[in-house]
């Protein structure tokens, strides 16, 4: 790590802090789904960590209490839908820590960063359920309904924002009139902004992956806005478009699956920033982050045994 | 007699080829997204088996070294063209189902492997009993990482069985879970490759487990013996 102060659990506790401002404002959009979403997150991390750590006799308490896991369900149930049921999160976050971490051998040894592997999985299995998301303000009472399966929820979903705007402007909707649209994702991803750069001052992760992630985003979206501006969305908006942010900060950063070398990481962080937009656009999937994240995870040892930094004099 | 029993173990167990071997991946992983499918091309790969088997043992004198590959290939494409004929005529919706790998099991590595590794060095009785017993290993493993898939990808088990069992089939087909929603990732090919995978581990549990009980036999030496399976 960067510091060599911080231990793995404050580490952990530090990026849940960071996070704080961005659930609020995700609180603030979508209600408390997502609040019941992370709390039922963090109960299963921690039951799956467990469970499989006392499968292979590993000390529970030591290892539960660094809180890796933890952040693996919270990172996970901010990127579902707020109000998907319960299950989803469940197995989500089972599939996760036990394929995602666990079987590699745990913390330290996952060549893909867990949560994007369990939301990998999640979309594909179950399109509907991760696709369907609140479209205003849900209550307390109406969130339980939902996320339990009590009623049908039909009068406050929507599809993803990211998707709307998709079909708008393949119907040919001037970009200005889309405003409405990304308000909300704007003020999301402002909040997960605000996080990132709490992190970046604790020196909590390097400014490589953050720096080079968004101008692999903004370069690859301008190039393909200069080429055609109707069918394209403008690069200001893809940076503050579905999961950019919560991904430069808190996704793509993920010290043990993403590259260890100072260039490695600009090209590692480029370059997911590129697939990003080209899934984004050009992709059927809701948005690009969870695929982009885990193809450059493939990438990360071939870019470190390139980018393996000259001991001097040799 | 103990040469028959060492056979029968080794296709089933120690030299397994879809556990150990790890051989004919493609068929395996391709077309057990469910218990139907598995068995069919289980069966049609055990029966590929068993005859080529037999006849590059009959005629491995006459086999010159130099011109073995090529020959075992046509003896084995042979077998497959019958297999896909009697499929084409007796099973015709699952041979639609099957498509391009039932003339691929021509490919399967496992076959062509048996042939090659065993029956070119052994009597037609020898080779005969262990085409049965490798097809028969390969097609328990199918059927199970079908029935595997099927459950967790369509909560269903033995769905479509009429295609082949015909009528009697549709009273086999159970429903494991009622109003399941399907985990789809299960039927695509992600699916089959953990689930493999956790196949795999498994004997490879039950080998150390074994292993332990029976003998003071070192952990390490008995997972090392078992990377390197037998010949």
């Amino acid at each position: 790590m960067h510091s060599n102060t911080l231990d793995s659990s404050q580490i952990m506790r530090q990026v849940i802090y960071a996070l704080i401002v961005g659930v609020s404002v995700s609180f603030y959009f979508f209600g408390w789904g997502i609040l019941i979403q992370i709390v039922l997150a963090v109960i299963a991390a921690i039951v799956a960590e467990s469970a499989f750590l006392k499968m292979r006799n590993y000390p529970i308490k030591s290892t539960i209490s660094d809180g890796s896991a933890a952040v693996t369900g919270v990172l996970l149930a901010i990127s579902i839908p707020s109000i998907a049921p319960w299950w989803v999160i469940v197995v989500g976050v089972f599939f996760a820590i036990i394929f995602g971490k666990q079987i590699y051998g745990g913390l330290g040894n996952n060549p893909f960063n867990p949560a994007m592997l369990g939301y990998a999985f999640l979309l594909i299995s179950y399109p509907l359920h991760m696709t369907t998301w609140a479209s205003e303000f849900v209550s307390i009472g109406s969130s339980l309904d939902s996320i339990l399966n009590l009623s049908s929820v039909d009068t406050f979903t929507g599809a993803t924002k990211l998707d709307e705007v998709r079909t708008q402007i393949s119907l040919g909707t001037a970009i200005e009139t889309l405003k409405p649209y990304s308000v909300s994702q704007a003020w999301i991803n402002f909040g997960f902004l605000l996080g990132g750069l709490y992190l970046l001052m604790r020196k909590i992760i390097f400014w490589h992956i953050p720096v080079s992630f968004l101008s692999g985003i903004f370069l690859t979206s301008g190039v393909l806005f200069l080429m055609d501006d109707n069918a394209y969305f403008p690069p200001q908006l893809h940076l503050m478009l579905g999961a950019t942010m919560l991904c430069a900060f808190f996704i793509a950063t993920d010290p043990v699956s993403s590259s260890t070398t100072p260039n490695g990481r600009l090209i590692y962080g480029f370059l997911i920033g590129v697939l990003v937009v080209i899934i984004r656009v050009f992709g059927g999937y809701p948005d690009g982050v969870a695929f982009a994240v885990l193809l450059m995870n493939i990438a990360v040892p071939l870019i470190d045994s390139y980018t393996k930094p000259r001991v001097f004099g040799k | 007699m103990d040469d028959y029993i060492k056979i029968t173990r080794n296709g089933l167990w120690n030299n397994n080829q879809a556990l150990v071997a790890l051989l004919g991946l493609c068929p395996l992983l391709a077309v057990t997204n469910n218990i139907v499918n598995a068995i069919a091309l289980g069966a049609a790969t055990t029966f590929v088996l068993v005859c080529s088997n037999v006849t590059v043992s009959i005629f491995r004198k006459q086999i010159s070294k130099e011109v073995r590959i090529p020959i075992f290939v046509l003896l084995i494409s042979s077998f497959v063209t019958i297999v896909e004929l009697l499929m084409q005529s007796f099973f015709y919706d699952l041979y639609l189902i099957l498509g391009i790998f039932v003339p691929l099991i021509v490919t399967n590595c496992a076959i062509l492997g048996r042939a090659e590794a065993f029956a070119s060095k052994n009597s037609w009785d020898k080779s005969a009993i262990d085409g049965l017993m490798m097809g028969v290993g390969f097609s328990v493993v199918l059927v199970i990482l079908g029935a595997m898939r099927e459950a967790i990808g369509n909560g269903t088990l033995f769905d479509q069985s009429s295609l082949l069992f015909g009528s009697v089939g549709e009273s086999l087909s159970i429903t494991l879970f009622e109003n399941y929603q399907g985990t789809l990732l299960a039927v695509l090919p992600p699916g089959a490759f953990i689930g493999l995978g956790l196949i795999v581990a498994l004997k490879n549990l039950i080998d150390v487990r074994t292993a332990d009980a029976s003998s003071l036999v070192s952990h390490n030496e008995n997972v090392a013996a078992n990377s390197v399976g037998s010949p």
